[in-house]
């Protein structure tokens, strides 16, 4: 079926002298503008003809030579993976780099790219953790106003209102989508494995998202035609965590050999982190903030201001039909290590069972985790519902 | 073995001692209390309402130095929180689950409100998450804006004066049954303003040969009164007059600074630290300073709570807008740059000979890009740079061997280097 996609997106993905970017620029003149996660205005940087590159470290692939001498032994994977990046030239397709207030590391890792590479645009992307439109949503405007200001004075095209609002309608045409497809897969995991998801997903970041739409729509096309995959006796677990730096594809696949299906996840999060369309009537740009505001979905970088921590993801569990919750966080990131015993403690009150277990991106043994994942399977299928 | 101690330390471990005793009261008193957190505090806010500040980093630090974190921490572990993360946190939800017993062995009061000042921490904002969870209190949030660019802006200055106004003041007003009095406010921010001309003084001190003063571990205890529940008290101002003049002695007498074993006898090595200090092994720590007669000349670790020795002072006339550009100026609120520049400034203006950091496993605020900044800084002042790890407040961080041993060989090379030169 979509097998020749897949491989394409995961080939796309994984090369890291990122040759979509380049080919784009080649064409179009355009910046190309690396955001980190895990939230970044795309549909901003669209209007403005620049492409959006989605850059979530190095992964598996990449071999660390000078980054670990930017960062601690005590210090998750994805800055050092990044910077590695960026001094051995993978990051030079890109005209400049947003670091958006996930947490300190990013944060941080703005200001070494300023010293690193003074040349380039790099930008701290502060977003509010006030919700109030007046007072959040203010700030957040000028936030946008300014980047805005900083891309325009770099060579893109001046934000103007109507290219903006082509270009919430194209990312709502394809959040539409993604949406579609994480639909699927709770209803019908075994025929959009978790992995495949991923691998169209991640690419999507690196390409223009009217290309993105594409490849989901091609993609959606020969899910529902085909009929070869067939359900297998695998448990329904939702995976949460691994919201920033990404697990490895081979964890994702050993998860999924182990006897669990993922119904729902964290990863490549800025394609749902608006949940619904943004509205294409009225000012573009409030409509945007409006968004982020009102439309946003729980996240560990978000301020829980109702204080219903842990909520959502029980309701994640219950609308995707799972079984237990995987928590999967990278080693030593705070926002979601830190968020983890009150979401631990809403799945335990709500009787969901869970297991937690660590990763880096650049893991290359899952055999304790399967033997973990496995045995959480097995547990689900003989208790669950009995 | 006794403990050195200048009438101004007396002094201040007296008020810190009366005010944990007055929290703890609070119950029979009907006082009320808000916990906040160091950088970013608006404690001339929440006094001009009668409210009383509980500072959950100086409970961990000082629970810490008092040989309490380690238990606190593994009861925190016990309850699912990683061994990854902060361990202030951990050791302050540590304290509460062991019956919150302060660090003066007195009950500390559950919080009326938890006033979230998330300034230059991510952890704050989960911290502050966690402990609602566990006292089912109110939050006020205040998000101040991060100086990505090195500057505040009006926009981010307008968003922190907003929030004050909309969130923050009536939150304050309904907890303590008090109107916001701004004439109060500005009374205290004017005694803010002096205990700040006193503190700047005693820390621009450290630029006299030898130092009067150890700007990081001495500093520790200059900042205090200042960081903590104090500021825009008369107690404060109070305790800055009384430090300064005894700085100003030590300076007429030409003596170094005063330590733990009595008055440094002689200065070898003046350096500038940067990170927040080790409390397990406070003490230990510093003798290890002191045995090379190595003194800090300045810190970045002062400047968590407020930078004021670039002329920023409380400013009365402003009352709301000067609380924004404070949150906004303290130490971890920075920008890499930013923090690069102030440090090249300490070496140049203080003549250090070069630069430590001590890189702390809990706070990626400070740590992550530490290295870098170790670098810069070295490239642009032509000093050698060290660097050590530890942790604020977990033991097992704190491998003594290992730190002396770097200590010593980063003194012999700032040796080396001196002899190179003459």
């Amino acid at each position: 079926m979509s097998n020749s996609l897949v491989e394409r997106a995961e080939a796309l993905w994984r090369d890291l002298s990122f040759p979509s970017v380049a080919r784009w620029k080649e064409e179009t003149g355009g910046l190309a503008i690396g955001y980190m996660p895990v939230w970044a205005p795309r549909e901003l940087l669209h209007a403005q003809g620049c492409l959006p590159v989605g850059i979530l470290g190095g992964g598996q692939d990449l071999e660390i030579i000078r980054g670990d001498a930017y960062y601690q032994s005590y210090i998750c994977h994805i800055p050092r993976s990044t910077i590695e990046l960026a001094l051995n030239g993978s990051l030079d397709v890109l005209d400049g780099m947003l670091f958006p207030a996930t947490c300190d590391v990013i944060r941080n890792l703005s200001g070494i790219w300023k010293l690193k590479f003074p040349g380039k645009l790099a930008r701290y992307l502060d977003v509010p953790q006030n919700f109030d439109p007046a007072v959040g949503g203010a700030f957040l405007r000028h936030e946008l106003f300014e980047l805005s200001a900083d891309l325009a004075a770099r060579g893109a095209r001046p934000l103007v209102p109507e290219a903006l609002r082509r270009s919430l309608a194209l990312y709502n045409e394809n959040r539409a989508l993604v949406r579609t497809l994480h639909a699927m897969r709770a209803e019908a995991p075994w025929k959009v494995p978790a992995s495949e998801a991923y691998s169209l997903l991640r690419a999507s970041l690196l390409v223009p998202v009217e290309t993105s739409t594409e490849m989901l729509r091609a993609y959606l096309a020969a899910v529902e035609a085909d009929t070869a995959r067939r359900p297998m006796d695998q448990a329904r677990v939702l995976l949460t965590g691994s919201f920033c730096e990404q697990p490895p594809l081979g964890l994702i696949r050993t998860l999924e050999r182990s006897g669990c299906y993922i119904v729902d996840d964290d990863f490549v999060q800025v394609h749902r982190w608006i949940r619904g369309d943004v509205p294409l009537t009225g000012d573009p740009l409030d409509a945007l903030v409006q968004a982020f505001l009102e439309d946003s979905i729980e996240s560990p970088v978000r301020y829980s201001a109702d204080g219903s921590k842990g909520a959502d993801l029980v309701d994640r569990v219950r609308r995707t039909g799972a079984e237990g919750v995987l928590f999967c966080a990278a080693s030593f990131c705070d926002p979601a290590l830190l968020d983890q015993p009150m979401t631990v403690a809403a799945v335990e009150k709500a009787g969901i069972p869970w297991t937690a277990f660590k990763y880096a991106e650049n893991n290359g043994q899952f055999q304790v985790i399967r033997e973990q994942a496995g045995t959480f399977a097995d547990a689900l299928k003989l208790w669950s519902g009995a | 073995m006794s403990v050195a101690k200048d009438d101004s330390q007396v002094r201040q471990k007296e008020m810190i001692a009366a005010h944990y005793t007055r929290l703890s009261r609070c119950p029979e008193s009907g006082e009320k209390n808000v916990y906040t957190f160091v950088p970013g505090n608006l404690t001339e806010l929440l006094r001009s309402f009668d409210l009383l500040p509980v500072l959950p980093e100086i409970n961990a630090l000082q629970s810490a130095m008092r040989g309490k974190s380690k238990d606190y921490i593994a009861a925190a572990e016990k309850l699912g929180h990683s061994e990854d993360v902060c361990t202030y946190v951990k050791c302050d939800l540590g304290m509460m689950k062991s019956g919150n017993v302060g660090p003066t062995g007195e009950r500390l009061p559950s919080p009326d409100l938890l006033l979230l000042s998330y300034t230059g921490c991510f952890t704050f904002m989960k911290w502050f998450e966690i402990l609602r969870q566990e006292y089912g209190c109110p939050v006020a949030m205040l998000h101040v804006p991060y100086q990505g660019d090195g500057v505040v802006t009006p926009a981010m200055r307008d968003y922190v004066v907003r929030q004050l106004r909309e969130t923050v003041i009536p939150m304050l007003e309904r907890i303590s049954g008090r109107r916001y009095d701004e004439d109060r406010l500005k009374e205290m921010l004017a005694r803010s303003s002096a205990a700040e001309d006193d503190l700047v003084a005693v820390l621009e001190s450290a630029k006299r040969r030898p130092s009067p003063i150890d700007a990081y571990f001495g500093g520790v205890y200059y900042i205090g009164p200042i960081f903590t529940a104090f500021r825009g008290t008369a107690d404060a101002v109070d305790y800055y007059k009384l430090l300064r003049a005894e700085v100003e002695e030590r300076v007429r007498l030409g003596q170094g600074p005063v330590t733990p074993e009595g008055d440094l006898p002689a200065e070898r090595f003046r350096v500038v630290v940067e990170g927040p200090p080790n409390w397990t092994s406070f003490r230990a720590f510093w003798k290890m300073f002191t045995d090379e007669g190595a003194v800090a000349v300045a810190s970045t670790y002062t400047k968590v709570g407020g930078v004021y020795d670039t002329g920023f002072r409380h400013d009365p006339a402003r009352p709301l807008e000067t609380l924004a550009d404070y949150c906004m100026g303290c130490y971890t609120n920075l920008s890499l740059p930013s923090r690069v520049d102030m440090l090249v400034r300490y070496v140049r203006e203080y003549q250090a000979d070069g630069l430590l950091i001590n890189s702390v496993k809990s706070c990626n605020s400070f740590s992550a890009g530490q290295l870098m900044i170790l670098r810069e800084v070295e490239s642009r002042t032509g000093r050698p740079g060290g660097f050590i790890e530890s942790d604020l407040v977990d033991p097992r961080y704190f491998s003594a061997a290992n730190i002396k041993n770097r200590l010593e060989s980063y003194f012999q090379m700032l040796e080396q280097k001196r002899a190179g030169a003459a």
